[in-house]
């Protein structure tokens, strides 16, 4: 390979001697240098075409980049004389050949009278490797860092002093940047000197992103091995104890087998298999197959085979335990440099403690969107409650309901946009209609009978999801945001929040304060809440208590339908879409305290962020998270039978 | 006499206000002992801390010859122990005879087990009997309880309280919305049970409390402004100022 | 015995017409009758007695207690689980006894279990038996549980929600929370009773090769048994002076307590005893079903349960029987496609659609105009007989 590289630069340069004078002050012209390597060019193959772009860059010529882009683009063809060149329409027959250097019109040629030039990917990568360099130089930043993207995905030991040069000419302050980071990795994974190394690892200290993490962990991999005694020369990881920890002792003792440092051991679970094999007459070592059923007999059975010569002697637990006592285990790094081992476990620590700190961070957002959403869904439920007395049953329905009218609003008006500032107000309207209607005609004769109330409502509540199954069937029906609402803000690699999820928030935050305006700077709050307190005192004041419990039913069933809005955006809507949410609604209820707004926001909080935590502690299982939840919630009544905030003295009345 | 209730320096807060402040009673066996005050004096509270239903902040509740505290004790237990408790609103069953108040209210086991296994005996039956005749309401044993009148549902209570055998007794208004007849068998009534047990009668009604002709304990913000017969609490000028107004 | 029959008179009534309607399927079933009724209507029929026992259950805490139980359903299938515990092992270990049989070496004892535990629990990834199969293969031990389990599932509840007088409403939440808690944590695959996929084949009894139509029978005896029983009990506790202190605490529960009454006592005694009486109802109800899986706990079917004792006439027994057995059979009824469609021009009314609307509105009504449910007017028919 190099002689042959030796032997065409000599020709080059007795070519040159006898060629023109034209092209020897700027030395071999382009199409000169490709027609020294023609062969590895047109023939190129991952293996030899190495040489060939060595070459090709060692010439220096202007036009290489230029040769080794379209090359790689599959762009070059052999003309019939020769030479290099490029076509102008590849559809086209007969074609228009090109100068590969200038461009210019050469002439044309039949289809199959070219040779089109095809580089497999292999060779491609290649040419982009060689293509780098001269793209790390290039004036646009945009090439730049196309190529530090390139060096980053596919890096190389050849590039790291390529890249060293750059960084020190380099002007533009993001491709520095960005350059720096990729030296970074490639000093990590391929410099000579460990202390630059360990500089470099200690340089990703305060990183958080999937790629430091990614640098780091290779350098980390290990390999579990057995030995008489630990190796003196390699980058011990761990020394591990058979039958502790992940080690299992019949794990290690595999592995001593499979080292060939022990004979193989036969589990007692396998002794009936070997014995099968070896019965003679329904005896198997003297002992009839019937007796069998014990392990001692089998043993005993085998032993006596063994004894024949039959089948290899047993080997003991002791002889087990020896062999184990008699070698260590452990797990060694590939990488060999223990400073570089310790650096990355310590920056990697520390990458880690970070990680879990902004996790928290981001399991708070979700977490506060969570608590928003039960806040939406349980307020008209605990006004009622408060006020009334009331359990309603079919509040998670008419949840379902300001979801299906969402769904309807959008059916009909095609701009998200505007069918969502339809909806909230309509949901509102329509679910407010309901609740009213639907005090007046059941609840109000069920006054002071709130668990009567409580089936009641149930029953409302079946025939509700019924009635809807049979109209919209029983499939999901789309609620699509608008696309403003699509996508979600990133504040960095670990922290984000669905843009949803914050209109959510703001929703919830939107009804807390104006539930508190109206509760304490109304009319009608003042009397909603002399109801709540005392109902007796309330009427013997004027207060029409039959008028409140309307309004205040019909508050409480709005905000459900308002809620049913907001939840269709991320969940899907179908009729039992109020029956997930209700039960979780009187959890929050129950735990928050009725008659008090504070108390649900209380309850909502308690729930939602309990309820991230256990997911978070235990994210393989959401079932179990949700058992959990629920019996936390029983025993929390066990302390606080009133909820967080509950009314006291003689007004809670009992 | 011995003192058999003693209540000393107990005070309770409602969401910062004070119910009862630092107040001090005894009563011993037997004795008939009126407790009047203004609206708000603290007089139901009063009887929810003896009765359990409400803890005190601070304070002691001493019961008996033992010297029992009644604040470590359920509501149940310290009905068990001897307090009887009627209440303003007259709670009967309302659902269930008269005969079955009587027969629930009776003194004997109230575990469950014992009252699941109790059949009622010829002495029981004799003795809702006589209570009944006592109430005046032997006529109507097997009458539902809900619709016997306001006055007789208050004397079903008395008897089922009587049925208790309770050492003291707690009565809250008895005479509310009562005729005078009614009034006047009601004061017989208690009067005589004072003769065999200590009797604490919370009233509004002066009248009433006169025909009691007993010590009478004046309650005001939560403490006692006076005590003494009640031609001396009423002459003192304290007692005139909270009454009247100030 | 005499003076309960004579107290409450529906007590003999009661038992001489389920004497009279468990003979006549007898002689009507496929069995050992005429074969008018198939075995799966025997099998619904002895079903819906279980329902018309945990129905007498129900009315136990809430006709005459006042505690609104929404999930009675939790003892119910937590008898069902015992059993089928038993069932499930005893009908595994005779297979996999015949399996084995087959090899050349007889298999050890635990060859044996591990063959059982990974037939029964390799549909959820297991190969071991979880602790608290440990004593599956004793019948005696697990009809032991059928009562114990829900028995003290019902105590550590009730003695924690009546300790911090937890009442109306709020209580009501909280056993709907339990039952949700106990279906979501048998769902898991991973808790011992096989996840969603729940406990199969608990028809065929083990060691017993009589078909079908027979053992259909004499589940149908055993469930009319326990239903009369049950009913004995049931009357036997409510009657006297344990029915007044209990009434009482529905009515007026300060008041019981200032007659010095224990009433979270008595709340307990009777939450218990329900729940046992749930749970064998369960332990009757699943080897009939053949199945048993957690979506039986889910809270709504113990909704319905109140539903049906409102329906039929709390506070007094035979209403809550009456009730369970007329909504459960109309259900099945209805929603089995055997009710005709009605045609009205443009829209075909069809009964699996329309009857949930129907139940539900209808139970509005009765709750607002019949608030004695079914069992009121009996109560005036007889009533009206007397006078």
């Amino acid at each position: 390979m190099k002689i042959i590289d030796i032997l065409t630069r000599l020709a080059l340069v007795a070519a040159l001697a006898v060629g023109g004078a034209a092209t020897a002050q700027t030395g071999p012209s382009l199409q000169t240098v490709l027609d020294e390597n023609r062969e590895l060019i047109v023939d190129a193959s991952r293996r030899t075409v190495q040489g060939a772009l060595d070459a090709l860059v060692a010439s220096g010529q202007e036009g290489i980049p230029a040769f080794l882009e379209s090359w790689q683009a599959r762009e070059v063809y052999v003309a019939p004389d020769g030479a290099f060149v490029l076509v102008q329409d590849e559809d086209a027959d007969p074609y228009t050949l090109l100068d590969i250097e200038t461009g210019d019109v050469l002439g044309t040629a039949g289809k199959r009278e070219v040779e089109h030039l095809r580089p497999n990917r292999g060779v491609q990568n290649l040419i982009g490797a060689a293509l780098v360099q001269f793209q790390l130089s290039s004036p646009d930043a945009q090439t730049r860092l196309a190529a530090l993207d390139a060096i980053d995905r596919s890096p190389d030991e050849s590039q790291l002093p390529l890249l060293r040069a750059m960084i020190a000419a380099e002007q533009d302050p993001d491709v520095l940047a960005t350059a720096q980071n990729v030296l970074t990795s490639l000093t990590i994974a391929y410099a000579e000197d460990d202390g630059e190394r360990v500089a470099a690892i200690e340089g990703l200290g305060g990183r958080i992103d999937v790629a430091a993490r990614a640098t780091l962990n290779p350098l980390l991999a290990t390999r579990r091995a057995v030995a008489e005694a630990l190796p003196e020369d390699t980058n011990i990881a761990e020394v591990l104890q058979p039958g502790t920890g992940d080690l299992p002792r019949m794990e290690a003792y595999q592995m001593l087998v499979e080292a060939d440092l022990a004979p193989a051991f036969t589990a007692t679970s396998d002794l009936r298999a070997i014995l099968t094999d070896h019965i003679v007459d329904d005896m198997v070592g003297g002992v009839p197959v019937r007796l069998l059923d014990t392990d001692a007999a089998r043993f005993e059975a085998y032993a006596a085979l063994a004894a024949e010569g039959t089948l290899p002697p047993l080997v003991t637990e002791a002889q087990v335990d020896a062999a184990l006592a008699s070698h260590v285990f452990f797990d060694q790094y590939r990488e060999p440099s223990k400073a570089v081992t310790d650096a990355a476990s310590e920056t990697l620590a520390g990458i880690n403690t970070r990680v879990g700190a902004l996790e928290i961070v981001d399991l708070s957002l979700d977490g506060l969107s969570l608590v928003s959403i039960y806040f939406l869904a349980a307020i008209g439920l605990a006004i009622t409650f408060g006020v009334m007395g009331v359990i309603n049953m079919a509040h998670g329905e008419f949840i379902m309901m300001g979801a299906y009218t969402g769904y309807l609003v959008q059916a009909i008006v095609p701009d998200y946009t505007i069918a969502l500032v339809i909806a909230l107000p309509l949901a509102f309207v329509v679910t407010f209609g309901a609740g009213v209607g639907m005090e007046r005609l059941v609840i109000r004769k069920l006054y002071h009978r709130p668990l009567e109330t409580l089936l009641a409502t149930f029953g409302i509540s079946i025939a509700l999801q019924q009635i809807v199954r049979q109209v919209f069937g029983a499939q999901a029906r789309p609620l699509t945001p608008p696309d403003w609402l699509a996508g979600s803000l990133d504040f960095n690699d670990v922290v984000s929040i669905s843009y949803i999820r914050i209109a959510i928030f703001a929703l919830g935050l939107v009804f807390f304060v104006l539930l508190w305006l109206i509760l304490n700077r109304t009319r009608l709050g003042l009397e909603v809440r002399a109801v709540t307190q005392n109902p007796a005192m309330a009427s013997s004041m004027g207060i029409n208590p039959d008028r409140i419990n309307m309004l205040t039913f019909g508050l409480g069933s709005g905000i459900a339908g308002i809620a049913g809005v907001a939840i269709g955006l991320f969940a899907q809507v179908t009729p039992e879409l109020g029956t997930n949410y209700i039960v979780q609604s009187f959890m929050t209820v129950v735990v928050g305290g009725v008659g008090n707004i504070f108390g649900t926001l209380a309850g909502a909080s308690l729930i939602g962020f309990l309820q991230k935590g256990i997911e978070w502690l235990n994210p393989s299982n959401t079932l179990a998270a949700q058992t959990y939840m629920i019996l936390f919630v029983i025993l929390f009544i066990q302390f606080r039978p009133r909820g967080i905030i509950a009314l006291k003295g003689r007004a809670a009345g009992d | 006499m011995s003192t058999l209730l003693e209540v000393s320096g107990v005070s309770v807060t409602f969401d910062g206000y004070r119910a009862i402040n630092n107040l001090s009673f005894a009563i011993g066996e037997p004795e008939m002992r009126a407790i009047i005050g203004p609206n708000g004096a603290g007089k139901t509270t009063f009887m929810d801390i003896v009765t359990g239903k409400t803890r005190p902040d601070e304070g002691q509740v001493i019961w008996g010859e033992k010297n029992e505290s009644l604040l470590r004790k359920s509501e149940a237990q310290i009905v068990q122990a001897g307090i009887g408790r009627k209440f303003q609103r007259p709670t009967v069953f309302e659902e269930q005879t008269v005969y079955d108040n009587l027969q629930v209210a009776l003194r004997k086991d109230r575990g469950p087990l014992a009252v699941l296994l109790d059949r009622p005996t010829k002495a029981d039956r004799d003795r809702i009997e006589e209570l009944a005749g006592e109430i005046g309401l032997s006529d109507h044993l097997d009458t539902i309880a809900g619709t016997i009148s306001h006055g007789q549902k208050q004397w079903l209570e008395i008897g089922m309280l009587l049925a208790q055998e309770p050492r003291l007794l707690l009565v809250d208004e008895p005479a509310a919305g009562m005729t005078k007849e009614e009034r006047d068998h009601t004061t017989d009534l208690l009067k005589e049970a004072a003769k065999t047990r200590a009797v604490v009668v919370v009233e509004h009604d002066m009248e009433f409390v006169r025909r009691l002709d007993c010590k009478v304990t004046v309650l005001h913000e939560g403490s006692v402004l006076a005590e003494g017969t009640l031609d001396h609490v009423t002459a003192d000028q304290r007692v005139i100022d909270v009454y009247l107004g100030r | 015995m005499g003076k309960l029959f004579a107290e409450n008179r529906s007590v003999p009534v009661f038992l001489m017409i389920l004497a009279a309607i468990t003979l006549a399927i007898t002689v009507m079933s496929e069995g050992y009758g005429t074969g008018a009724i198939s075995t799966s209507l025997v099998k619904t029929l002895g079903m819906t007695l279980c329902l018309c026992l945990i129905a007498l259950a129900m009315d136990l805490v809430w006709g005459y207690c006042g505690i609104l139980s929404l999930g009675h359903f939790a003892f119910f299938a937590l008898g069902g689980y015992m059993i089928g515990m038993w069932l499930m092992y005893a009908r595994t270990a005779d297979t996999i006894a015949a399996a084995q049989a087959a090899q050349p070496i007889p298999p050890t004892a635990v060859e044996l279990n591990d063959a059982i535990a990974v037939q029964i629990f390799g549909v959820v990834g297991g190969d071991s038996f979880p602790w608290m199969w440990a004593f599956s293969d004793s019948l005696f031990l697990q009809l032991a549980l059928v009562v114990l389990a829900p028995g003290l599932l019902a105590f550590v509840f009730g003695w924690l929600a009546f300790r911090s007088r937890v009442t109306g409403v709020y209580l009501s939440i909280l056993t709907q929370a339990m039952t949700l808690a106990l279906s979501l944590y048998l769902f898991q695959n991973d808790t011992g009773l096989r996840g969603n996929n729940g406990l199969s084949g608990l028809q065929n009894l083990p060691g017993v090769e009589a078909p079908q139509a027979l053992t259909s029978v004499w589940f149908l005896w055993a469930s009319a048994l326990a239903l009369g029983l049950g009913y004995l009990l049931c009357a036997w506790v409510v009657s006297g002076k344990f029915g007044k202190v209990v009434r009482g605490i529905r009515d007026d529960e300060p008041r019981v307590r200032f007659l010095g009454y224990p009433v979270e006592g008595f709340k307990l005694f009777i939450f218990v005893l329900s729940a046992v009486i749930a749970g064998i109802a369960g332990a009757l109800y699943y080897p009939q079903a053949g199945i048993i899986n957690p979506d039986e706990l889910a809270p709504i079917a113990s909704i319905y349960l109140a539903v049906w004792v409102a329906i039929g006439g709390r506070g007094r027994l035979y209403g809550a029987v009456i009730g369970a057995a007329v909504v459960s059979l109309a259900s099945t009824w209805f929603t089995g496609g055997r009710a005709p469609d009605i045609p009205l021009g443009g829209y075909t009314i069809q009964w699996v659609d329309w009857w949930t609307v129907l139940l539900g509105l209808g139970f509005v009504l009765v709750t607002l105009y019949a608030p004695k449910g079914l069992g009121g007017l009996i109560d005036l028919m007889s009533r009206r007989k007397d006078a």
